[in-house]
């Protein structure tokens, strides 16, 4: 099942693109699963999600945490803590 | 529900202009509180030439949207106006906008601190600064994490 993946903020400039459709493989089930397998896929992933504990994920735009589920998800953010305001 | 409105845009906005159109013809408010944010010259010590603030557009709007109808549910509230600017933003220009309005001033205070709180930690922007030519993301501050946090307090300890 394929999914846009959409990238904010330093994680955009170190992954090198603002967003991407993929199909995560079976077994990835929640967002920490997913930004585990991310974190796998390049140096670039690697850099960006070097410090899981700092990435703040979306799930079809609402706050989630790592162990949400992903199944039926349409657009997965992915984003540092924010500065709005 | 009484009455929202919220624009994210580029542009400059007016905040006198705005308080005046929200009570323009109303007798029924009794306090209007307005929150400005403004970008400052300096961040760390360090004079900026400008701020830039990305931000996530759907998301921005729904996360807003959500934030003032807790608002709305938890106080009385008459009206409610946000602003907030995104793009190129220079020393001295406003950032966001917050406007409450109710009968009575407790109210209209509570939910613009409340307001802002979470605008500061669960609204998808992200600044980043300009100083001496070159580029930095800005860092969330745990402070702006804390104040957040004790609106989930019991009531007695927050309000």
């Amino acid at each position: 099942m394929r999914v846009k993946l959409l990238y904010f903020a330093w994680l955009r400039e170190r992954i090198g693109k603002n967003a991407e459709e993929i199909e995560p493989p079976p077994g990835i089930a929640t967002v920490g699963d997913l930004v585990a397998w991310l974190a796998k896929q390049g140096d670039e992933y690697a850099h960006a999600f070097a410090n899981p504990g700092v990435v703040r994920a979306a799930i079809d735009r609402a706050h989630v945490k790592a162990d949400a589920p992903i199944a039926g998800a349409r657009e997965i953010a992915f984003f540092p803590p924010m500065t709005g305001g | 529900m009484s009455a929202a409105s919220i624009s994210l845009q580029q542009e400059p906005f007016d905040a006198a202009a705005e308080v005046a159109a929200l009570t323009r013809s109303r007798t029924d408010i009794g306090a209007v509180v307005t929150f400005t944010g403004i970008c400052r010259g300096e961040e760390n010590g360090a004079p900026i030439t400008a701020l830039t603030l990305e931000h996530y557009p759907a998301m921005a709007e729904a996360e807003i949207a959500r934030q003032v109808e807790a608002a709305q549910s938890r106080w009385s509230l008459l009206c409610v106006r946000v602003i907030h600017r995104f793009g190129r933003i220079a020393p001295g220009e406003d950032i966001v906008l917050v406007v409450t309005a109710s009968s009575h001033r407790h109210d209209a205070f509570a939910a613009a601190e409340f307001l802002m709180d979470y605008l500061k930690t669960r609204a998808p922007f992200w600044k980043q600064v300009e100083q001496a030519g070159a580029s930095s993301w800005v860092a969330a501050k745990e402070t702006d994490e804390a104040a957040a946090a004790r609106w989930t307090k019991p009531r007695a300890a927050a309000e």
